[in-house]
């Protein structure tokens, strides 16, 4: 937490000179006259159907889980884990255990106090959801609360993510909720959302498709440093925030542009000129790092077995293609990017990234016949319903089609594509060949949080590839707790990854948000925050 | 007449099984699994196997609809696969907005619709009948979402008069009810205006040649008397037969309406719940809609009377 913007600078001042304002007022007794609800309306990319950020990935879960609970760590924008809920933490000298200790002050939204019980349940259950907690928990040997502040993780061997999986900042986060509530089964939803975090979610106002109302929790105690990504002092500057799902973008940005909302997640590119011609109207790429389309093969059966088929779909594709065909305004998207694991990110290397570079037709059609490719179809799985899995479906069609592989586009919606690509069958059973998604760049920052990258064969992700080799870097990565070392552990598995070809990571893309020129403080970060944010 | 009423709500009783079993089993054939969409990308298939344990949806099939059904004979919808709630409190939720505007449109329709259709029946062949059968067919023939974002860039980005999307409960604001309702309805109702004027226009066609008309005619009875008392209470039976029916339409295009205009009503719950495979859901609000349309042919049925003493149930 080193970088300071303008209103970050700004914003403590102002809090103090409030403060003393309303102390003033009332030690001379003064009723303060009734101040109107400041209220902050959002348009979210999608509706909240789920509330339990452990029981489901969705990002709009995470993002409604930041407003409602807190977390120990969190990461700020140099990426660096910084204590959030945790005062401070010791680490012993074998590097084995880590004492925490909890800040004082904390609160959960019913008036509990919050203790190092409720952070232990919590991240056990996290721990049995999220991939990156399922890792860490495979090498802890005992978590414990030791009192009402202070809980020990102890590991069974050296271990270089502890701080970074506490302090995840993206889907599944280790949100700190009451014992009762993280006591839990992790595959049912929690029934009461209560967190400690700067708004309270109003139950009584939920209405799934339309509707979620958060209020301010006046009790909580931010930190006092400024907000920087997840971590720093989430002060929330509105009474009220409300999310009104508008599934349909026209009709959403038309409501931005008549001052109905104030704030847009995440508008349709094409209708941006549009936006934009509202002087009263800022569009800006708050999400720094991205996203990253991903084209995923399925290992099990033929032609995607064979490695070499898979180096053919990547020399017969570039990046530019896709990003024009998703996001089409070069503004929006690099023009190349060879990192696996983000470019931007601490981990960003292009190594061995040749084939990916240039679209070259003849090798990939001598790569095909090397592989003695025979005219099986190719089965993409093509969920209609989602623009930027649609169009990566399309382009990817059209270049396997152009180096001669017989292409059978599955038109289905995204629902249909969820169930489809867990099967397991052959594509001519029902299975699949290639699908296509995308994951947050903060998803994808390094080698244990990117499961796309993972290869443990039938435990892997969809597609299920097997390579021990990429394995035992991920491994080894995990162990090492040097950052020089982790990149050139990095360096060397990427080589590995364009041999193999887990997948093709089919660019780097950042999506615009639209917001009125009333609200202020709006913070950049991978994730939308709604604290520091105010409606003026 | 209550003998007729009580067959015929007796014969729902069948109808609604029908549906019942119908819809559950189109869900539960379809190759979606909702457990895999709520595991998300990190779970192992045990885990997916556990959730499905949870929902109830590793039984086997009759059991799931012997399951179903006994709770639905006690109104007990279930709960949401995702959010949780009940279904009963999720439908409760969007009831008003959806019956309002099925209300205002039919409303704004028929107030419009059939006096457009009597008087081009009434003017037939002149430019007044081509004007009214000109909008017919462009209210027929536009989908209605794109009236929609047409009501939308006039209504409201160019006059200002009403707000883009949302719905305001008739119980909280009168006013901001009517400001809300009012695009919607409009845009909503072209196409059924559409069919009940050119319906209108067509029976009052037929009638207007009958014998009893030209006698009215000729024994001196002004035009609008004889139009409206003897024409179009004869042409009412197959007009108020369009206007029940026509509710399907509106049905279908309640869904784009709402989505168009944000309005949390049942058509978007439809279409949301069917977009995640929410089985409950998706089955309570089929069940609903079902029920909404007998009982609305049954008005109908019921409504002949009233036009047309002849018939008797």
């Amino acid at each position: 937490m080193t970088k300071h913007t303008g209103f970050k600078c700004l914003s403590a001042p102002m809090r103090h000179l409030a403060l003393a304002g309303t102390v003033a007022a009332a030690g001379l007794g003064i009723a303060a006259p009734a101040l109107a609800q400041s209220v902050l309306k959002v348009v979210p990319h999608a509706d909240l159907r789920n509330i339990d950020p452990i029981w489901t990935t969705a990002y709009i879960t995470r993002n409604h889980g930041y407003l409602v609970w807190d977390t120990l760590f969190a990461m700020d924008e140099n990426l660096e884990v910084q204590p959030q809920m945790a005062e401070g933490y010791e680490v012993s000298e074998d590097g084995l255990t880590y004492t925490i200790t909890l800040r004082d002050g904390l609160m959960f939204h019913d008036g509990a106090p919050v203790k190092a019980e409720d952070a232990v349940a919590s991240i056990k259950r996290w721990g049995q959801r999220d991939g990156m907690g399922q890792k860490l928990m495979r090498v802890t040997e005992s978590i414990e609360a030791v009192d009402d502040k202070t809980l020990t993780l102890t590991l069974s061997e050296p271990y270089g993510l502890v701080l970074q999986s506490l302090g995840k900042i993206s889907s599944n986060v280790p949100f700190i909720m009451p014992k009762r509530l993280a006591d839990t089964d992790p595959n049912a939803q929690i029934e009461e959302i209560i967190g400690s975090g700067p708004f309270k979610f109003v139950a009584d106002e939920w209405q799934p498709g339309n509707q979620v109302i958060y209020e301010k929790f006046a009790e909580y105690v931010p930190r006092d440093e400024p907000a920087s990504y997840a971590a720093g002092g989430k002060v929330a500057n509105v009474d009220r925030i409300e999310w009104r799902y508008i599934p349909d973008a026209a009709t959403a940005s038309q409501a931005l542009m008549a001052g109905e909302v104030d704030y847009y997640e995440q508008p349709a590119v094409d209708l941006l000129p549009m936006i934009q011609s509202d002087p009263g109207i800022k569009v800006e790429t708050v999400d720094p790092l991205g996203t990253q389309g991903v084209i995923r093969f399925n290992f099990k059966y033929p032609p995607f077995d064979n490695k070499l088929v898979r180096q053919a779909a990547m020399w017969s594709v570039q990046q530019a293609d896709y990003m024009y065909a998703i996001m089409g305004d070069p503004q929006y998207f690099e023009e190349f990017c060879g990192a696996y694991f983000m470019c931007g990110g601490p981990y960003e290397t292009d190594v061995g990234s040749e084939l990916l570079r240039e679209k070259d037709i003849d090798k990939a059609k001598a790569l095909l016949v090397e592989a003695g490719y025979d005219g099986t179809p190719v089965v993409i799985l093509d969920p209609t319903d989602v623009p930027v899995a649609h169009g990566q479906a399309l382009v990817t069609a059209q270049a396997l089609r152009d180096i001669g592989m017989n292409v059978e586009l599955s038109a289905l919606d995204w629902a249909t594509m969820t169930s489809r690509r867990a099967v397991r069958e052959s594509p001519e059973n029902g299975g699949w060949n290639i699908f296509p998604t995308w994951w947050l760049a903060a998803d994808q920052l390094n080698p244990i949080t990117n499961i796309s990258v993972a290869a443990s064969g039938e435990n892997a992700w969809f597609g299920w590839p097997e390579n021990q080799k990429i394995e035992d870097l991920r491994n080894a990565f995990a162990k090492e707790t040097d950052l020089e070392k982790q990149k050139a552990i990095v360096e060397e598995l990427q080589i590995e990854l364009y041999d193999f070809v887990p997948y093709i990571p089919t660019g780097q893309y950042y999506q615009p948000t639209a917001y009125r020129d009333n609200v202020k403080g709006v913070l950049t970060a991978p994730v939308p925050f709604f604290w520091n944010i105010s409606v003026e | 007449m209550i003998a007729y009423i009580i067959r015929r709500l007796l014969a729902t009783i069948p109808i609604m099984a029908l549906v019942a079993v119908f819809v559950f089993m189109l869900l539960h054939l379809s190759p979606t699994d909702p457990a895999l969409i709520i595991a998300g990308d990190f779970a192992t298939p045990e885990q997916v196997d556990e959730i499905r344990r949870q929902l109830g949806l590793n039984a086997p099939l009759y059991q799931q609809f012997l399951h179903w059904a006994g709770n639905l004979m006690q109104g007990d919808l279930g709960k949401s696969i995702y959010s949780g709630l009940p279904v009963t409190t999720l439908i409760g939720q969007r009831v008003e907005p959806t019956l309002m505007l099925t209300l205002c449109t039919m409303l704004i329709a028929i107030v419009l619709a059939i006096p457009l259709g009597v008087i081009a029946a009434w003017k037939v062949g002149t430019w007044i009948d081509r004007t009214v059968m000109t909008l017919a067919v462009f209210g027929f023939s536009v989908p209605v979402f794109v009236i929609g974002y047409l009501l939308i860039l006039g209504g409201s980005r160019k006059l200002g008069w009403f707000p883009v999307q949302g719905y305001t409960s008739i119980l909280d604001d009168f006013g901001g009810f009517v400001s809300h309702i009012t695009l919607p309805a409009l845009a909503l109702g072209a196409v059924y205006m559409a069919l009940i004027a050119r319906m209108t226009r067509a029976t009052m066609l037929e009638v207007l040649n009958e014998d009893y008309v030209r006698t009215a005619y000729a024994k001196g009875l002004a035009t609008r008397k004889v139009l409206v008392k003897h024409a179009l209470k004869n042409a009412m039976v197959p007009i108020s037969t369009t206007i029940g029916l026509g509710v399907a339409l509106l049905i279908g295009g309640v869904v784009v309406t709402e989505t168009v205009f944000a309005i949390p009503g049942l058509g978007r719950l439809t279409v949301d719940a069917v977009l995640r495979t929410d089985y409950p859901v998706i089955q309570g609000v089929i069940l609903v809609f079902s029920l909404t349309y007998v009982l609305l042919n049954l008005l109908v049925d019921l409504s002949y009377v009233l036009f047309d003493p002849r018939i008797r149930y």
